[in-house]
């Protein structure tokens, strides 16, 4: 078991470099550079300002070059400096715009979970049923609208029309004014209108898994079995058949963990939430290449880990493969 | 106003109008004639019968569409930085309300030598920097040294370089020498560019300090709180020279969906927005609204024009041009991409300000006329295939333009139209920004281009119309030369008397119309929306926030409790 843990760890390591230097190299080969953005007509620019933007961001060296310095300040664990305006730390705006995407997404994944998992199971134990067609439509309306008309319906109904949530952004004007506890549920309150949206908008993917997966598993031998030995329904239903149904689940689990940090740019612009999705989007309009970069990695950081952790909790999970 | 105040419907559309901005500094610059600025006020349920005498307190919340960058003016080419740094730091000078005189700031006075090679300034003795030291003239030579130091990574160093010498007179006085007279110059000196403080700034490193977040300044507001991507707020500045302004803070809030910036307004969550033509007309003709807020109206700076690649056969004759700009039905445009909420114009100076030569007028839209001086250029269908053509090649050509302005995308289409009705063949291609400007506007590889420019209140333009500035990366990029035309633009710069640079440039005017490098499209109008409860507003051709420091809140009407 270690060692298998140890050989899948090493192999991640040139997987990484790989994938680096795909992006890297993609990402210069888009038209444009950051420095052309800044400068591009813009009358009050010289004509020098350019070459010394250039030299000082590095962008005059060779494109290997270019690659090798930035590998090698990575390895020491320095993501560079943005070449947007601010110029701060790369890590320090991920810093900043992490925590929010995180706690929505994760907020989300665990309404899609409540939400979905039930679904999945009423649906596939009750196939072809009435209630079976209504959370099927229900789920696929969500997955199939567009997610910024939905919110801003939304928004013209809970806050404009009612007034009971907040329109837009994290905190109310008065935020700093408020207690501890005070400014806790106003981000909370900030927060309702996005979670359940994009949680009812993603309902569908994990909701038709869990359906499958459930009528895959409740047809097989030893649930007949399990039912002959005289259980009831729920019994065979919930200990036999769900534990053995949540396999696939997991793996969809480990699968979401790199979503966790990728924000939504349509959603996080129309709520005015400053998460990872815009952080991304303008980092690439702005052909800042460190910030690109920087977020690139940990997403496929990210990604692998995702995966090894699938299996492992796969491992975990089902004693079938623990024993191998 | 803001950057939103626009065509801003999307990031693109955002980047291109902060790259393309000639001055950023001066953003709110607009303009009025006749209708300038006329609140529709109607019967106001705020300003009714209460006592509206000027008090202090309140809050002012704006929306945005970007957060700021870097509150270090020079370092920031972005107009959400340039407009707040504008709040924090003050000028030496500043425009006035009309755009054609300065007033006093920082500097009580200023003289022009008679040769016209040396500003001279004397400061104010009684500025001090929010952090009670006070302000003098090394923070202005610290801010000019740095501005011109090649270490620093501005964008906006030209104008300083062309300074010989800079000579500081005492604690309060300074003169600047120049190698020959540069009437722009006294422009550049309205700005907040060199105004740094030297006591906090010279040890250290420029390019990393803290001070781009969290300013010391000397303006009517401090930085009260920048929370990353969501606001910054700003408090007023009980030692601002001025006295203190009216409204306690302001606070900017950064929402980058215009429909949910809408919904933010009616919902009272912001004051302030720029609506869009569709929002202005359709979305706010409601009593409700109208009793909350005023509707401002006024021509920005920034106009849409379609420029003719004049190194291509297709449009080297002056005729051709003009044939075009004929055969464009501008007010079809205005009417149909800014729901008339615009203007037109002959010539690239904002409406309603001295500047423009009020004899030049718009070609008019004369289909005939256009056909006429076709046919003079030798352009006519032979073969009777609907399209013009002239020793056997047919005009035809690629109308390009950048993708995600939908304006600028609808503009183009009904322009295809009226060409095609008389038998031009215009192929509209809309390209991601960066692929625009580097492998067509740069490499001069385009036949005809829709784009804007936004205008400085100093008529020089000698770097888009001067026939030296076509190199690559330079802004004559249609390849404009016309001898004459660059000997007034040369003689415009010379001089600082205003009635003798008035002459110059309505001779250059006449020329650019004669000429028509540019059919000049529109110029359309900044729609600022105000909640009623501010008074003090008043409206110019520099925009509605010319005064902001004197709005202010009758105590009856207040809505927010500023603590400090």
């Amino acid at each position: 078991m270690l060692r298998y843990l140890l050989t899948r760890i090493a192999g991640l390591v040139p997987l990484l470099i790989g994938v680096t230097f795909v992006s890297f190299l993609v990402i210069n080969l888009a038209p444009g550079s950051p420095v052309e953005l800044m400068t591009d007509l813009n009358p009050k620019a010289g004509p020098e300002v350019q070459q010394r933007l250039e030299k000082e961001y590095g962008l005059d060296k060779p494109l290997p070059v270019q690659y090798w310095i930035w590998v090698s300040k990575l390895a020491r664990g320095d993501f560079g400096r943005s070449f947007q305006q601010d110029r701060r730390p790369v890590l320090d705006k991920i810093k900043e715009a992490l925590p929010v995407t995180l706690a929505l997404n994760v907020m989300s994944l665990a309404i899609v979970l409540c939400v979905a998992i039930p679904i999945g199971v009423y649906s596939a134990t009750h196939q072809y049923s009435l209630g079976d067609r209504a959370t099927t439509v229900f789920v696929f309306v969500g997955f199939a609208m567009p997610s910024f008309w939905f919110a801003l319906l939304c928004i013209l109904f809970f806050s404009v029309h009612l007034g009971w949530l907040p329109i837009s952004g994290l905190r109310s004007f008065d935020h700093n004014a408020l207690s501890d506890v005070g400014r806790v549920l106003d981000i909370a309150k900030h927060l309702i209108l996005p979670v359940c949206i994009s949680g009812f908008t993603s309902l569908a993917a994990m909701s038709r898994y869990m359906r499958s997966s459930m009528l895959e598993v409740i047809r097989q031998d030893y649930i007949n079995t399990a039912r002959a030995k005289g259980l009831d329904e729920r019994t065979v239903t919930f200990r036999h058949a769900l534990r053995n149904a949540l396999l696939p689940i997991i793996t969809l689990l480990g699968l979401s963990i790199p979503g966790l940090i990728g924000g939504s740019v349509i959603m996080e612009s129309i709520f005015a939430i400053p998460g990872m999705g815009r952080l991304f989007f303008q980092s690439i309009l702005a052909r800042d290449y460190p910030l690109i970069m920087g977020v690139l990695v940990m997403s496929s950081m990210l990604t692998l880990i995702g995966n090894l952790a699938a299996d492992l909790m796969y491992a975990v999970a089902d004693p079938r493969l623990r024993k191998r | 106003m803001k950057p939103v105040s626009r065509k801003a419907a999307t990031w693109s559309a955002f980047l291109l109008l902060s790259t393309l901005s000639m001055l950023p500094a001066c953003k709110d610059g607009s303009s009025g004639e006749g209708d300038a600025g006329s609140a529709n006020s109607g019967s106001s349920a705020i300003s009714a019968s209460a006592p509206t005498e000027p008090a202090y307190g309140d809050a002012l919340v704006l929306g945005t569409i970007g957060d700021a960058s870097n509150l270090i003016r020079m370092l920031a080419g972005d107009s959400s930085s340039a407009e707040i740094a504008g709040m924090i730091f003050e000028p030496l000078i500043t425009y006035d309300k009309t755009l054609s005189e300065f007033e006093p700031r920082l500097a009580e006075s200023w003289e022009i030598s008679r040769d016209g090679l040396e500003i001279s300034f004397k400061l104010r003795e009684d500025v001090r920097w929010t952090d009670g030291e006070p302000f003098d003239v090394h923070d202005i030579k610290f801010g000019f040294d740095t501005i011109r130091d090649p270490s620093t990574l501005t964008a906006y160093a030209e104008d300083y370089l062309q300074v010989k010498e800079m000579r500081v007179q005492g604690d309060h006085a300074f003169t600047v020498v120049y190698e020959e007279p540069y009437a722009p110059a006294l422009g550049s000196w309205a700005s907040i560019m060199v105004v740094l403080p030297e006591h906090i700034l010279k040890d250290e490193d420029f390019g990393d300090t803290k001070f781009s977040r969290n300013p010391i300044g000397n303006g009517p507001y401090v930085l009260e709180d920048w929370t990353t991507g969501e606001s910054i707020s700003i408090i007023s500045n009980n030692d601002y020279y001025r006295g203190r302004p009216y409204i306690d803070r302001h606070r900017w809030r950064i929402i980058p969906d215009q429909q949910t910036m809408f919904l933010e307004l009616k919902g009272g969550g912001i004051d302030l927005m720029g609506l869009t033509p569709l929002q202005f007309k359709r979305q706010t003709d409601t009593r409700t609204f109208e009793e909350q807020f005023a509707k401002y109206e006024y021509y920005s700076n920034g106009y849409t024009y379609l420029g003719y690649n004049l190194s291509n056969p297709l449009f080297k004759d002056k005729r051709v041009r003009q044939a075009l700009t004929h055969a464009i039905d501008r007010q079809e445009l205005i009417d149909g991409v800014l729901l008339g909420l615009g203007t037109t114009t002959a010539v690239p100076y904002q409406p309603g300000t001295d500047w423009v030569n009020k004899d030049v007028e718009p070609w008019p839209y004369d289909p005939s006329r256009a056909k006429e001086l076709f046919a003079e250029a030798g352009w006519k269908d032979r073969d009777g295939d609907g399209v013009l053509d002239k020793d056997g090649a047919q005009f035809s050509f690629e109308l390009i333009t950048n993708n995600g302005n939908e304006q600028r995308l609808k503009t183009a289409t009904i322009i295809q139209k009226r060409l095609d009705q008389i038998g031009v063949k215009a192929n509209i291609k809309t390209l991601e920004w960066s692929a625009f400007i580097n492998d067509y506007i740069n490499k001069r590889r385009f036949e005809a281009v829709i784009l804007g420019w936004s205008m400085d209140p100093d008529p020089d333009q000698y770097i888009i119309w001067h026939s030296s500035k076509t190199g690559e990366k330079e802004f004559n990029f249609v390849g404009y030369n016309n001898p004459e035309a660059d000997e007034v633009l040369e003689k415009g710069r010379r001089t600082f008397d205003k009635t003798e640079r008035k002459k110059f440039y309505d001779r250059f005017q006449e020329l650019i119309h004669e000429d028509q490098p540019y059919t000049f499209l529109y110029v359309p109008k900044s729609l600022p929306t105000v909640h009623k409860r501010f008074h003090g507003i008043d409206p110019a051709p520099a925009g509605i926030s010319h005064n902001l420091t004197e709005w202010y809140v009758p105590t009856a009407f207040q809505k927010h409790t500023v603590t400090r």
